[in-house]
């Protein structure tokens, strides 16, 4: 056996090119869209971030997205979506059946080969055709978890249980993340809720009504550029100083529910830890999550975090985590913020996350 | 810019069968990623990310089950990305985790795809109604037929031509241990007298259902110089996709597959395909798509690919050997079968492909295509490293 490589440490990770995001787009976000298509949902977020950076379909170098299959009801849900997107003549184009945080990561990578400069990235969930807390069941361990569709609020409960029973929150304290972050989502006008919510009744114990995402259906788009196109495309571009994702064990029983370990790594490989940020768009689609990440993330109370409003006013399956990235870059290109943390995550009780680190030149 | 070189150092796969009962979802990956390891005398440990693929959740019923399926790849504390790009996606698959090496993000990579179809019913997974959508409800074959036809009626082929495609795969399954179909008696006269599903295609010139996996470990230039047995270099590699539905879509050649193929060649330095390249590992269905994907791939010139094929030219002795393995006509768990041909492309200029080896391969193509015709994704490996 030749001599075995030490496998990744949580070192930070230099890219060889500098990319950023350039422009953002997303829908408003509804409980229900009858009236639209996937690709009608999608079309009018597609022309926004086109129409901002001038580029035409034709102009973008790498095309990816996220969505699917399961909150459509079909197989090959996105390949209509392409429609939306003009893929005449033929793109160069990819697709993650994940959260569109994870396209966004791999046209990154397609951009540092240098094989594209600029990357065209979306996704969309519509969850009002179905029941979601059903619908997500399905991604649990097929033969043991699965078959007990245990739904994705009662696992978040387990979690927020973990959390108090540990001392780490208490009920208050998660009453007070919820009305944060859908007072702040009244700043908002994309937010489907905002403003003063009630904290309401149990849905699953110990988590509240307010504790738990809206159910709802939107689109979000990005545009990446490197280098100079990106300063062409953008007065001010976020740029991706660090982006990294890890994955934990699937099953719960194995997992610290109260700490998230691979938020910690993603965040130390995408150099997070290296200054502060001024502000962090955390995927955190029940509040008990946002402690859990708070303290995962190391972010001290100077911190602002989801001045969006975060996932518990808008949590559109499969693009809430590209939202987080959008808004972060979204603030840095109105000069709110310096230095940002985006996160997304995926997965039952955080088991997948993802984190960016995006700044702005000064 | 400057990439980092990317080799094929360790391939594993499953066998293919029909039913694979004797494993879960997790167990039949952890077969073929284990295998790649063994082949590349590495360990779980040795791996930086791991990359996914497999068509459509609904074929097994499990909504993005690289989530449960973490463990059984040693992705715990690892980054794990989950490509989804219809039946090209096990090709994609492999040229995301490309691309994470070759931009310098990971030194080595675990990449894999798969379809255990036995868990649900593949047909049923493509005939979910769409509202306000053409409904496909003849399975693949029905969509696919109407343009073998026209390729028939454009180039004047002999209606013969299909089933030579079939005898031959299925002969050169023969030779592969892991392919699914192995029928010791196949004749050409039995494929011709197999039942017409969907006319001009019979049922012997159609892939089976298969459950499978394929596995490959890539790497960098590093980690190709320890690597125990020779490396394949990836030279080339694309991705393209057109509309679904198009006006001015040619179904017989799309334009995908043709961009594709140009991109991958001028990655590779290839001017003239046909001399150039030494086997073919491309994505046929349905028999008569040999020749069709001869033309679009370049080749042939248009209306000629019929010929190579009718002449020998693509099989196992023949001046362009085109599925060595057996091909999707022998073996086709869906996700997986892109994959399979990249691997497949990658053992022949290693000169690990046993039986089905191609003497002094030194470039192969893998190919991969899926959806109605486009979404198209390739890679040209050789022997030696790229020199640019």
């Amino acid at each position: 056996m030749p001599p075995a490589k030490t496998s990744a440490k949580p070192s930070v990770m230099r890219s060889v090119r500098d990319i950023a995001i350039v422009a953002f787009g997303q829908t408003d976000h509804l409980r229900s869209t009858d009236e639209l298509s996937e690709v009608e949902m999608l079309m009018p977020v597609l022309h926004q971030v086109l129409a901002s950076t001038g580029l035409k379909t034709s102009d973008i170098g790498f095309t990816c997205s996220g969505s699917s299959d399961y909150l459509a009801g079909r197989a090959f849900s996105f390949t209509m979506a392409l429609d939306g997107v003009g893929a005449w003549p033929p793109i160069s184009e990819s697709h993650v059946e994940m959260d569109g945080a994870w396209a966004l990561y791999e046209a990154w990578t397609k951009l540092l080969t240098g094989d594209a400069d600029t990357a065209l990235v979306y996704s969309y969930g519509k969850s009002s055709p179905g029941s979601v807390r059903d619908v997500l069941t399905r991604q649990l361990d097929p033969y043991y978890v699965a078959p007990l569709w245990p739904d994705s609020v009662a696992l978040a409960a387990l979690q927020a249980q973990a959390l108090i029973d540990a001392g780490d929150a208490d009920e208050p304290a998660l009453a007070g993340v919820a009305a944060r972050s859908r007072g702040d989502a009244a700043a908002n006008s994309h937010a489907q809720l905002s403003g003063s919510v009630p904290q309401g009744d149990y849905v699953v114990r110990p988590l509240r009504a307010g504790d738990c995402p809206p159910i709802g259906d939107g689109a979000a788009a990005v545009i990446l550029a490197a280098g100079d196109r990106a300063r062409e495309l953008c007065e001010r571009p976020a740029w991706i100083r660090g982006i990294d994702h890890r994955i934990e064990a699937h099953s719960l029983g194995v997992r610290d529910l109260t700490d998230s370990p691979s938020s910690r790594l993603a965040a130390e490989r995408a150099g997070a830890f290296e200054r502060p940020v001024d502000t962090a768009e955390l995927h955190a689609p029940f509040t008990s999550q946002e402690i859990v990440l708070r303290k995962a993330l190391k972010l001290g109370d100077d911190v602002s975090v989801n001045p969006s409003g975060g996932a518990l006013a808008a949590n559109p399956v499969m693009a809430a985590g590209l939202i987080r990235l959008g808004e972060a870059a979204a603030r840095i290109h109105r000069g709110e913020s310096d230095r940002a943390l985006a996160h997304a995550t995926s997965g039952p009780c955080l088991q997948q996350n993802l984190v960016a680190v995006l700044e702005g030149e000064s | 810019m400057n990439k980092e070189p990317v080799a094929v150092v360790g391939i594993g796969q499953t066998k293919h069968v029909a039913a694979r009962q004797d494993v879960s979802i997790a167990g039949l990956v952890r077969e073929a990623a284990q295998q790649a390891l063994t082949d590349a005398e590495l360990t779980w440990a040795d791996i930086d990310a791991v990359v996914i693929g497999k068509a459509p959740d609904f074929f097994e019923g499990v909504m993005m089950p690289e989530l449960y399926l973490a463990d059984a790849l040693g992705a715990v504390g690892k980054p794990m990305l989950r490509v989804h790009t219809a039946g090209s996606v096990g090709g994609s698959t492999a040229l995301v985790a490309a691309n994470l090496i070759a931009g310098r993000v990971h030194g080595t990579v675990l990449t894999l795809a798969f379809e255990k179809q036995s868990e649900s019913n593949a047909m049923w997974g493509l005939s979910l109604p769409v509202p306000f959508q053409q409904p496909l409800l003849a399975g693949a074959g029905g969509f696919f037929a109407p343009h073998v036809r026209a390729y028939m009626r454009r180039t004047g082929a002999p209606d013969t031509v299909g089933s030579l495609v079939a005898y031959k795969d299925r002969r050169n399954a023969l030779k592969n241990p892991y392919a699914h179909l192995h029928e010791h008696d196949i004749t050409l006269e039995k494929v011709q007298a197999s039942p017409m599903l969907w006319d001009p295609i019979r049922y012997s010139e159609t892939c089976p259902s298969s459950d499978g996996a394929c596995a490959m470990i890539l790497t960098d230039r590093a980690g190709a110089a320890r690597s125990p047995r020779p490396p394949a270099w990836m030279h080339g590699g694309a991705m393209r996709s057109e509309p679904t539905l198009h006006a001015g879509k040619d179904f017989v050649s799309p334009q995908a597959g043709k961009d594709c193929a140009a991109d991958v060649y001028r990655q590779a330095g290839v001017t003239d395909p046909r001399r150039e390249i030494d086997a073919v590992e491309m994505y046929v269905p349905f028999s008569w798509y040999e020749p069709m994907w001869l033309e679009n791939l370049g080749f042939a010139e248009e209306g000629e690919g019929w010929k190579l094929t009718e002449s020998g030219v693509t099989e196992l002795d023949g001046d362009l050997p085109v599925n060595m393995s057996g091909g999707v006509l022998s073996t086709n768990p869906i996700g997986a079968s892109g994959m399979i041909r990249f691997a497949e492309a990658a053992l022949q200029v290693r000169g690990q492909a046993g039986e089905h080896q191609i003497d002094g391969a030194r470039r192969a193509l893998g190919h991969a295509y899926g959806g109605g015709s486009q979404f198209f994704s390739m890679w040209l490996v050789g022997a030696e490293q790229p020199t640019t």
